[in-house]
């Protein structure tokens, strides 16, 4: 994915990106591109993310493509022209949804609360929990593919920056300004393996900020505390442009 | 502690940091200290904070620092591997200050630890005569709801380096709002030390 961002800004001319900046995946990608192209970027701000992902983060990963592959509608990738395998891909958003939210986020969106109509044994989505997930995994078929969907949590799984690397030489010789984001509550990503790229970066000498987001969304924190990130993300910004902080002032 | 004290303390520890190095400073808070570092030392800078308002504050302020328990160690660093470490104001909050100083002294060739003397003559004369717990500039907390866990002197201090063979090679006590060099453990409101091993 950065390979196709890195032609990207070939092809326009740009000789030097002010800021990579993302989250979850994206902030995977902007790890690649702080190992990959160093001298690329005068900035970088991961957000919710990791150097590489953990039994638990594959496990759901794989959970999620399971339900695409035993949708009969999946067909072995096969499917375009015929029906898209929608039930799978609408169960593995809905798994999906699980890990991004917390306890406390789904206890304050939706408590106990059941519609008004409820058939308790039905199994129709008597609570509200339920009601949203259905909702969630519905609409996801409209505007995403299922292969696509494979092809990109496995990408996800398969990215290593450490790949038997020391921890010391991935970000070795950036030169770039670095502000790590991370979020308490996230649990899917959890603010240990932000720590540890700021290790990482702290330990190649690279100059780096690291901000741990007080939130209880969860990993979808990233896509809701807009305004902290915003505060956070501009002071940044500007001291990366305006050169101010370290050994710039004279 | 009133302003002035803190702006001497500041200039103190400016006056123990050669231009240039790099310096971690342990509960940055706004990162005051570390712009004035940069300002006038051209230091390398870098800190370390448990709130994440004074993290939010120095991030605005283009200061490079990390939000972190200095209780959990300084795994981040190598040995030696930064010119001085900081602990000013620090040491009184932290659960282990026996592990932030030996921390501060593994990763940093030199380390300036800098403290509200407990028993400076006010804090003295206010158990002796009142028979309460000291409430004054330098300590102004109440009991029920101070951040400090911990209570020293000067003459504690010195104690703790000469049985931890840790050198102490410069000094500074402040009493209302300027350096003074008689009876330190009696009218130093603030020590300052900078140290190596």
């Amino acid at each position: 994915m950065v390979e196709t961002q890195k032609h990207l800004i070939d092809h326009l001319g740009i000789e030097k990106l002010l800021s990579v900046v993302g989250g979850s995946m994206g902030g995977i990608q902007v790890l690649q591109w702080m190992a990959t192209y160093p001298n690329k970027i005068y900035s970088a701000v991961p957000i919710a993310t990791t150097l590489k992902h953990t039994p638990q983060q594959i496990a759901f990963n794989e959970v999620g493509r399971q339900a695409v592959m035993f949708d009969p509608d999946w067909r072995n990738g096969e499917y375009y022209g015929h029906s898209p395998p929608v039930k799978g891909l609408a169960l593995a958003r809905m798994i999906g949804h699980i890990t991004y939210m917390s306890d406390t986020s789904m206890m304050e969106k939706f408590g106990r609360k059941t519609r008004a109509d409820k058939e308790p044994f039905k199994f129709s989505a008597d609570y509200e929990v339920e009601g949203y997930l259905r909702y969630r995994g519905d609409n996801f078929v409209k505007r995403f593919d299922a292969n696509s969907y494979l092809y990109l949590t496995k990408a996800i799984d398969n990215f290593n920056l450490l790949n038997g690397l020391a921890l010391n030489s991935i970000f070795e010789g950036l030169g770039a300004k670095v502000l790590v984001l991370a979020f308490k509550s996230d649990w899917l990503y959890p603010t240990y393996q932000s720590q540890e790229i700021v290790k990482a970066c702290k330990l190649a000498g690279v100059d780096a900020s690291y901000c741990e987001i007080t939130s209880t969304y969860g990993h979808d924190s990233f896509l809701l505390e807009t305004k902290q990130e915003t505060q956070l993300i501009g002071g940044f910004l500007k001291s990366v442009t305006l050169g101010s902080g370290n050994g710039n002032q004279t | 502690m009133t302003k002035e004290t803190h702006a001497l303390e500041h200039k103190v520890i400016s006056s123990w940091i050669n231009n240039g190095a790099s310096v971690l400073d342990l509960g940055c808070g706004d990162g005051e200290l570390l712009s004035l570092l940069i300002r006038n030392n051209q230091v390398h800078a870098q800190g370390v904070e448990l709130s994440e308002q004074a993290i939010h504050n120095c991030v605005s302020a283009g200061l490079s620092v990390f939000q972190q328990n200095i209780d959990t160690g300084l795994t981040e660093f190598s040995d030696k591997s930064l010119d001085y470490v900081i602990l000013n104001q620090t040491l009184q909050q932290v659960k282990k200050p026996d592990f932030a100083i030996k921390e501060a002294l593994r990763v940093g060739k030199k380390v300036i630890v800098g403290f509200p003397n407990f028993c400076y003559i006010t804090n003295r004369l206010q158990i002796f005569f009142q028979g309460k717990v000291p409430v004054t500039p330098s300590l102004p907390y109440e009991w029920y709801d101070t951040p400090n866990l911990h209570f020293l002197s000067i003459a504690d201090f010195r104690e703790y380096s000469r049985k931890n063979k840790i050198t102490i090679e410069d000094t500074a006590y402040i009493f209302k709002n300027r350096k003074i060099k008689l009876l330190p453990n009696l009218f130093g409101e603030v020590g300052l030390f900078l140290l190596s091993r």
